[in-house]
């Protein structure tokens, strides 16, 4: 990797990490856990990487296949599951004036 | 550059912007359906983006086979039991989920790894690439296995009921991350040989370990920073997965997952008036005595009808849950006594802590799902104020939280922590199982003052005969 792409890299994690910062600091305490859950789904992100390593590696290196395979199927695990139980909690978020009716 | 390459990049720029747009809408409790909503939309770019790719294409039929199974079983396995899953086991499963997370990209960074083994000239060899893959395999396994203790701890497994401690913890873990890091400069030094496959086995081996050691010796109190944490490595984890492939949707969407991450763990450390590192480098203190131990008092036991006669007298009544109200799975009869006492021309609040329970925010999940409206559910600074002018504040199943040792005993380990000043409430009921202490061990002097009265039993039970008393 050149000089140039690695700045670039860094240069975006740096940036995202203050953005992230900015987004969540003011977020009200009862929403913790949905957050919690809601990025730990965004975290199985890793399933674009897993796709990635395992496609590249079917060609070169079964082990690292099967690896690759693995890792698409718990980030998957991790993606699907986390977005329905954080759906599923909001969904229990309700405001006075819902439940009445 | 060739088009798709540049088409997939654009792909990769729209869904790190939902991601972002999904976050912002998901801190805001009237949108953030809808931004969990975003968030799974720019996820499924991301991945289509990916498929499509360049990388993913030259891999073939056999690629896309695989690829398209494992996400279908991926996606069965994870709809099934997040359909199924209790409200009241949610912190284990997010625990477990964000376990899932860390080992892929773990695995991820060894599978690249295996792709410079092979021959292929996607991944590099240089020392950056090799610095971030290492750091990924040591990030993602400590977010693996520290997740998996976190799950079994929070699930009641009998060999982690008991807190167990380590000798010199500090320095057996210190030693193990630096195992890790010498695997990491070993793998830098040589990638495409043998050192470097010792490397890679060194740091898989001591990370696993070292994610094991760190959460082994965390009480269940401290549950909410640690998860909070292993939240954070595991987003960490997937972006450093990024850095080997020059991947800008891993580091921005798995960085914006670390920031998040670290944010709760210090909103939880500053509610615990600790320090992260002394929650993980200090060994905790076993029952520190109290300084004003002259004055032992017995805790006043008050039957339910008697309880009831004092609370149908009430104008304002505030609750105080913490985890007792999540293992006796109260959270319904609590709603059900809201009820009728809403009927009796009460009024009703909640104060809650921020580290009640066993991961942020679990007592507004719990109510939530007992249909009590977030209106309702109010936080310690909100309430305090209005302690002194409440008739009743009944605890349940909250210890630490309520313990007035946090204001004005200096000698208590629990001292400068915020607390619900529930005892300064005109009465205080407190439901509780028996005559034990909380998870710190530390005494709550709250027990047995003047104005408090305890109701022992199963807090579900004490409060359906509330409501059963209310109805005749």
């Amino acid at each position: 990797m050149d000089g140039q792409t690695i700045m670039l890299l860094v240069f975006v994690f740096i940036i995202a990490a203050f953005l992230g910062v900015e987004l969540i600091s003011k977020v009200p305490s009862q929403l913790h856990t949905p957050l919690m859950s809601g990025t730990n789904a965004i975290s199985g992100i890793t399933i674009v990487g897993a796709i990635a390593a395992c496609a590249i590696n079917v060609d070169n290196h079964v082990l690292g296949m099967i690896l690759g395979g693995i890792a698409i199927l718990f980030a998957t695990i991790n993606v699907i599951g986390g977005y329905f139980v954080t759906d599923r909690m909001l969904a229990m978020f309700k405001k006075k004036e819902d439940k009445k009716k | 550059m060739e088009f798709i390459d540049f088409f997939c990049i654009f792909l990769y720029m729209i869904a790190s912007v939902f991601f972002i747009m999904g976050i912002k809408k998901l801190g805001k409790a009237d949108t953030a359906r809808k931004g969990n909503l975003m968030s799974s939309i720019g996820m499924g770019i991301a991945v289509i983006s990916v498929l499509i790719s360049q990388d993913v294409f030259d891999g073939g039929l056999v690629a896309y086979i695989i690829i398209i199974l494992a996400i279908a079983a991926g996606s069965v396995i994870g709809f099934i039991w997040a359909k199924k899953v209790e409200m009241t086991g949610m912190p284990q499963l997010v625990a477990l989920f964000n376990g899932f997370g860390g080992l892929s990209s773990m695995l991820v960074a060894i599978s690249q790894y295996c792709a410079i083994r092979g021959g292929s000239y996607a991944v590099g060899t240089d020392a950056f690439t090799s610095i971030t893959l290492g750091l990924t395999i040591l990030i993602g396994a400590v977010a693996f296995t520290g997740s998996l203790i976190a799950w079994a701890k929070l699930a009641g497994l009998k060999m982690f009921k008991k807190n167990i401690t380590i000798p010199g913890k500090n320095f057996i873990n210190a030693g193990i991350l630096a195992t890790a890091v010498i695997g990491i400069i070993l793998y830098c030094i040589a990638p495409e040989d043998v050192l470097g496959l010792v490397g890679i086995l060194v740091t898989t081996l001591s990370s696993l370990a070292l994610g094991v050691t760190l959460v082994i010796t965390i009480g269940g109190g401290d549950m909410p920073v640690i998860i909070s944490f292993l939240n954070a490595l595991s987003g960490l984890a997937a972006a450093f997965a990024g850095f080997p492939i020059g991947n800008t949707v891993l580091i921005v969407s798995g960085c914006l997952v670390g920031a998040s991450g670290v944010i709760l763990t210090l909103i939880m450390c500053k509610a615990m008036n600790k320090s992260f590192a002394s929650l993980l480098f200090k060994t905790a203190k076993k029952k520190a005595s109290s300084a004003a131990e002259g004055e032992h008092k017995e805790p006043k036991a008050m039957s339910v009808e008697d309880a009831f006669l004092i609370l149908e007298a009430a104008k304002s009544v505030v609750f105080v849950p913490g985890y007792g109200m999540a293992v006796a799975q109260a959270q319904h009869a609590v709603k059900e006594l809201c009820d009728v006492l809403e009927e009796n021309g009460c009024e009703v609040n909640f104060a809650i802590h921020p580290v009640a329970g066993r991961m942020p925010g679990h007592m507004n999940v719990l109510l939530a799902e007992a249909n009590v409206p977030y209106e309702q559910l109010k936080t310690a600074d909100e309430m305090n104020p209005q302690m002194p002018n409440t008739d009743i504040a009944i605890v349940i199943g909250a210890n630490d939280v309520v313990n007035p040792a946090a204001i004005n005993d200096e000698s208590s380990p629990l001292y400068g922590m915020p607390i619900v000043n529930a005892y300064e409430a005109r009465t205080v009921f407190v439901l509780k199982r028996g005559q034990g202490t909380g998870f710190s061990g530390i005494e709550n002097p709250l027990f047995t003052m003047d104005n408090t009265v305890m109701i022992y039993g199963d807090a579900k039970q004490t409060v359906s005969q509330l409501v059963v008393e209310f109805e005749n």
